[in-house]
């Protein structure tokens, strides 16, 4: 095996373990394809965690926001507005220089019995910083797609709810946030998808690769810049998205199989992509 | 702009704004915004036919018509659209200009990848290093219009394709009794009927498009991104305006911008579908 050394000093280069300095001569298609591929943790660690927080906030606030209440209802729905109705790029902007407008010491956070400085600095690096950009326009798109899941339940089952006497607690439980779940796991799918996809805007935007290690793209750019072949870089980076896109599907199909479990078979509704494209 | 920008240091706050605001950088700052109005104007109807040709295909009878079809039109559901933004832009530099360096140049047998250099003569170069700067913007400006209409085309054929098949089969099968041939089904039944069902999928598009267009940035291109860093930085005494890092300030109202437009995108689309009478 000639490419054993390469993935010993490159394979985790993107969290900064392993060999300092990238290839800058002679690149083999096993340097691409090893530090490539290392950047792939960057997207999935920015998927998987913006993703599964962004999950629970975003059926939080669709919850309140179907409920109405007077001012909290309205905030969310402006939330949504606003990250909904502008460019993620521009969004990564925004907060960057926001992030590096606060004082640089960190802010002191006055519990009552003790007092937390918060790192600010924290925010301007991407693992946090955009991290934190990722999740607000995840949880902003997956709320609106819950709130019109929401809308959509059939009165009758919420009636049959509280004429068993059900609880709130366990209406929202076992009717309401199932059904939900149900009717909007295709979208949800698609949502899935694109955010995964969006992560590889994370070091395009403002957000600096601190000692060159980046994400996919990042690294996919560099071999196209030092090589001036992008035959190479970009179909790689290309077959390790379709990859992991395909496994996000089959997660999520495998979820739905959950979520469909006491329709018969023949019913049991397969989700396929969707051709309207709600991000 | 007015007479009295002469000595920006002397005016009072509001003086000051209205004579920064109106300097010459802004002027191409906002000259920037209409490009990125025309690039959505052009690439929205070209998109769509470039969509709705795939549609077709995909259901032709060619098999490998189908097959490169069906791949283009499934390759944005995989791959993020900006690997494509950076991508199609140097590949068609570099097909074009290996193309004219093979008819212009043949005497140079050396291939044109030497190491890690792409090398052509200097007469097969596009454009030419001695054009003018404003070919060099066009030139530019055709590549980026030209990777968001395979990106967006290949969005449209997936919503196209949807809504040719939702057109009812038994519609299809009455025009086949009829006697009429593949273009007349495609022409008097499938296309007059497609867009109800193909609507509500091309309104979540062109949102789409318009929240993509701040990628131009990425493909070296002086859009409002480049000039709200340009101009937003901090600059120094030696200025005329000196001023901090405003950046923030122009990157908010960039947002702004683009809420604007994606409202007024909704609200006018909602319209639309009100009118031919279409389920939101």
């Amino acid at each position: 095996m000639i490419c054993e050394s390469t993935i010993e000093l490159y394979s985790l280069r993107s969290l900064g373990i392993g060999e300092k300095l990238l290839p800058k001569s002679d690149i083999t298609l096993c340097d691409q394809f090893v530090l490539i591929g290392s950047g792939i943790i960057w997207n999935m660690y920015f998927c998987i965690i913006a993703l599964s927080l962004g999950f629970i906030f975003a059926i939080s606030t669709a919850i309140i926001r179907n409920n109405k209440y007077p001012f909290i209802s309205k905030a969310i729905e402006i939330y949504v507005f606003v990250f909904r109705g502008s460019p993620l790029f521009i969004q990564f902007f925004c907060a960057y220089e926001l992030f590096v407008l606060f004082p640089k010491i960190g802010i002191d956070i006055n519990l009552i019995f003790t007092t937390v400085t918060f790192q600010t600095g924290w925010l301007t690096k991407a693992w946090l910083g955009a991290l934190f950009v990722l999740f607000l326009n995840t949880t902003a798109y997956s709320s609106e797609i819950f709130y019109g899941a929401l809308k959509s339940i059939p009165k009758q089952d919420i009636d049959a709810a509280n004429a068993f006497g059900l609880s709130n607690l366990r209406k929202y439980k076992k009717i309401i946030i199932p059904t939900m779940l149900r009717n909007s796991w295709a979208s949800y799918t698609n949502e899935a998808i694109f955010l995964f996809h969006a992560t590889t805007l994370v070091f395009f935007s403002s957000f600096p690769a601190w000692s060159q290690s980046g994400d996919a793209l990042y690294y996919a750019s560099y071999f196209a810049d030092k090589t001036f072949n992008p035959f190479i870089p970009y179909p790689i980076i290309a077959a390790y998205f379709i990859f992991i896109t395909l496994l996000i599907i089959l997660i999520f199909k495998i979820i739905n199989v959950y979520f469909n479990k006491h329709l018969p078979r023949e019913r049991k509704s397969s989700i396929r992509f969707l051709s309207n494209y709600m991000r | 702009m007015f007479e009295f920008c002469s000595d920006p240091s002397t005016l009072s706050t509001f003086d000051w704004f209205s004579c920064y605001l109106t300097n010459g950088k802004h002027i191409q700052f906002y000259k920037s915004f209409g490009l990125i109005i025309l690039l959505l104007v052009l690439t929205a109807p070209l998109a769509l036919m470039l969509g709705l040709a795939a549609a077709v295909a995909i259901k032709s009878n060619f098999f490998l018509l189908r097959l490169i079809s069906k791949t283009y039109a499934n390759i944005v559901r995989g791959i993020p659209d900006i690997i494509f933004f950076l991508f199609i832009p140097i590949t068609i530099d570099q097909l074009i200009e290996f193309t004219r360096h093979k008819i212009k140049c043949p005497e140079i047998i050396d291939s044109v990848w030497q190491g890690n250099d792409f090398i052509v003569c200097s007469v097969a170069k596009l454009p030419l290093s001695s054009s003018p700067q404003w070919i060099h913007d066009m030139y530019g400006f055709s590549l980026a219009i030209l990777s968001f209409t395979i990106v967006y085309g290949a969005f449209a054929a997936n919503t196209f394709h949807g809504a040719i098949n939702s057109v009812p089969r038994s519609q299809i099968d009455t025009g086949k009794a009829f006697g009429m041939n593949k273009k007349q089904i495609y022409f008097s039944i499938i296309f007059p009927q497609m867009w109800r069902y193909a609507l509500p999928g091309l309104s979540n598009l062109w949102m789409l498009l318009i929240k993509s267009t701040p990628l131009l940035f990425l493909l070296g291109i002086q859009d409002i991104v480049f000039w709200a860093r340009e101009i937003g930085g901090s600059k120094t005494s030696i200025f005329q305006y000196p001023h901090p890092d405003w950046r923030v300030w122009y990157f908010l109202s960039l947002l702004v911008f683009y809420l604007l437009l994606t409202k007024i995108s909704e609200i006018a689309l909602n319209r639309v579908s009100k009118k031919l009478y279409l389920p939101i």
